[in-house]
């Protein structure tokens, strides 16, 4: 594979963190370009994490609680699809490909669900490419203004 | 009785039991308008309703401390506010009076400045504005300019479903009849460009953002006030940089916040002093809304906003596609 391109992950402490960890003792080969954040349900997922992150300059991010029916706290899970579900389709209108993001359910046992998620996710986003940044001309443009600001002031 | 007769007949038999009643009145000049508080019968003089009533009153409801007893005259958009806040118990129904009406249309005032400006003429001279016959009569720099009330009304009323005020405890004149469809053809046209395109878009959009809040602060499902997550320094969503990712987050999380909550009354859109079409960004939302979960804020009183709610098996999520 290419050069590595950055993905997040935020992963539910009861079951997805259980899996990769599942996946590591188990020596599952995986691709190395994710990152994960711990957070203790997905339910704790705010859509502006997400936001955050893509507009910040993650390649990819990667959303993975406990199945549905199966949340530590009992409901979270279901909130969160509906809110990442919404997101999901919010952003092509934002000029960002909704393949991007992905959410998904991994149990502390999936070890095998795991690394298929994980490569599926990382060999999508390497097929997306580098992210295209909101702000990634915005200074040069300013620069530029200043520099046509200059050359019109009288010496 | 005309409506506005009518009107104001209603709130001088309930202004007895009520604090106060938000309405429009004249303006800085003849053709803006703006809230009115009524507090005493003289001030019920002060009122006024034609097309050039813009603004969505209900977003004063949340101003005041749960005591009050508020009346608020609103139109059928406007009253779609009204029932989320209250489906939200951000206000309580006891303490609401709703002056209902009847709206053909308000003017977007953006259009009426082009149409004068393709005359050479400034909307700032404009001495005085009648409606009349479906037509606005201007009288401006000396001339008179009649321009078709269709050709400047706001976007949002070309497709309005809700003439009639939706909930109301009062109804001043006649229900209008017929509603427009919404097939979402502004989005679907926005949506054929490339993503390239789309963000691109946005960079020259949010690039005159000045940070005003204006879009915030007149959004009737803003309750948060001087609680933004935008203000906050812990944890710092927002800093204080002038970059274009600051503007454009500031967006998301207007966005996000109402999601599933947004009547798309335009209040933002209209509010924004450099015209960024933010509306754009809530329709994306509200038309998702609707494809997964049948929902249009502000039209069930009864219904819970699907955000705030769940099912165990989704009907129009297949979140094991990928
Ligand atoms: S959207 Fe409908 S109710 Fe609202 S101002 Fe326009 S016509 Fe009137
Ligand atoms: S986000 Fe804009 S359109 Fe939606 S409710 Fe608020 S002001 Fe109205
Ligand atoms: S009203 Fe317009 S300029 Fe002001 S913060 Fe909102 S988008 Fe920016």
């Amino acid at each position: 594979m290419d050069k590595e391109l950055r993905i997040v992950g935020f992963l539910c402490n009861w079951c997805s963190y259980g899996g990769a960890d599942t996946a590591g003792v188990g020596r599952f080969i995986q691709p190395t370009d994710l990152r994960i954040i711990r957070l203790p349900c997905s339910g704790r997922i705010d859509p502006l994490f997400v936001l955050k992150t893509l507009i910040g300059g993650a390649d990819g991010v990667l959303v993975s609680g406990c199945h549905p029916r199966d949340c530590h706290y009992s409901e979270g899970n279901y909130y969160a699809r509906r809110r990442l579900e919404v997101l999901k389709r919010f952003l092509p209108v934002i000029g960002i490909d909704q393949g991007r993001f992905e959410y998904t359910w991994v149990s502390a046992s999936e070890g095998q669900r795991w690394q298929h998620v994980v490569t599926t996710f990382t060999n999508q986003i390497h097929a997306l490419g580098p992210i295209q940044r909101i702000g990634k001309d915005a200074q040069a443009r300013a620069c530029a203004f200043g520099r046509t600001l200059e050359v019109d002031i009288p010496a | 009785m005309p409506v506005l007769e009518e009107l104001k007949a209603q709130i001088a038999r309930r202004l007895p039991e009520l604090d106060m009643v938000i309405g429009w009145g004249h303006g800085y000049d003849c053709l803006h308008r703006t809230p009115v508080f009524i507090e005493n019968a003289a001030d019920i003089e002060k009122l006024v309703f034609d097309p050039l009533c813009v603004h969505n009153l209900s977003t004063y409801l949340t101003r005041y401390g749960s005591g009050k007893k508020i009346g608020v005259v609103v139109k059928g958009c406007d009253s779609r506010s009204v029932v989320e806040l209250l489906q939200e118990k951000l206000i309580n129904r006891d303490n609401i009076v709703v002056f209902g009406l009847p709206c053909e249309g308000v003017a977007d005032l953006g259009k009426v400045k082009r149409a004068l400006q393709e005359q050479n003429l400034d909307m700032g001279r404009v001495k005085s504005a009648t409606v009349e016959g479906g037509k606005l009569i201007l009288a401006v720099s000396g001339k008179e300019v009649a321009l078709a009330l269709n050709d400047v009304l706001a976007d949002k009323c070309g497709r309005c479903r809700y003439h009639n005020a939706v909930i109301h405890d009062e109804f001043a004149g006649t229900p209008v009849e017929g509603q427009a469809q919404d097939a979402y053809e502004d989005l679907a046209a926005f949506e054929n460009q490339t993503l390239e395109e789309r963000m691109e878009f946005w960079r020259g959009q949010m690039e005159r953002c000045v940070r005003c809040y204006a879009c915030r602060n007149a959004c009737p499902m803003c309750v948060c006030r001087d609680h933004c997550i935008a203000q906050s320094r812990d944890p710092n969503w927002v800093s204080q940089g002038d970059g274009l990712e600051e503007k454009f987050f500031f967006q998301m999380i207007h966005a996000m916040h109402l999601a599933g909550r947004c009547t798309e009354c335009g209040e933002c859109e209209r509010a924004c002093p450099v015209d960024i079409p933010l509306l754009l960004l809530k329709r994306k939302l509200g038309k998702e809304i609707q494809e997964l979960f049948d929902y249009r804020a502000g039209t069930e009183p009864e219904v819970k906003p699907p955000l705030l709610a769940f099912k165990v098996e989704e009907d129009n999520i297949n979140e094991r596609g990928w």
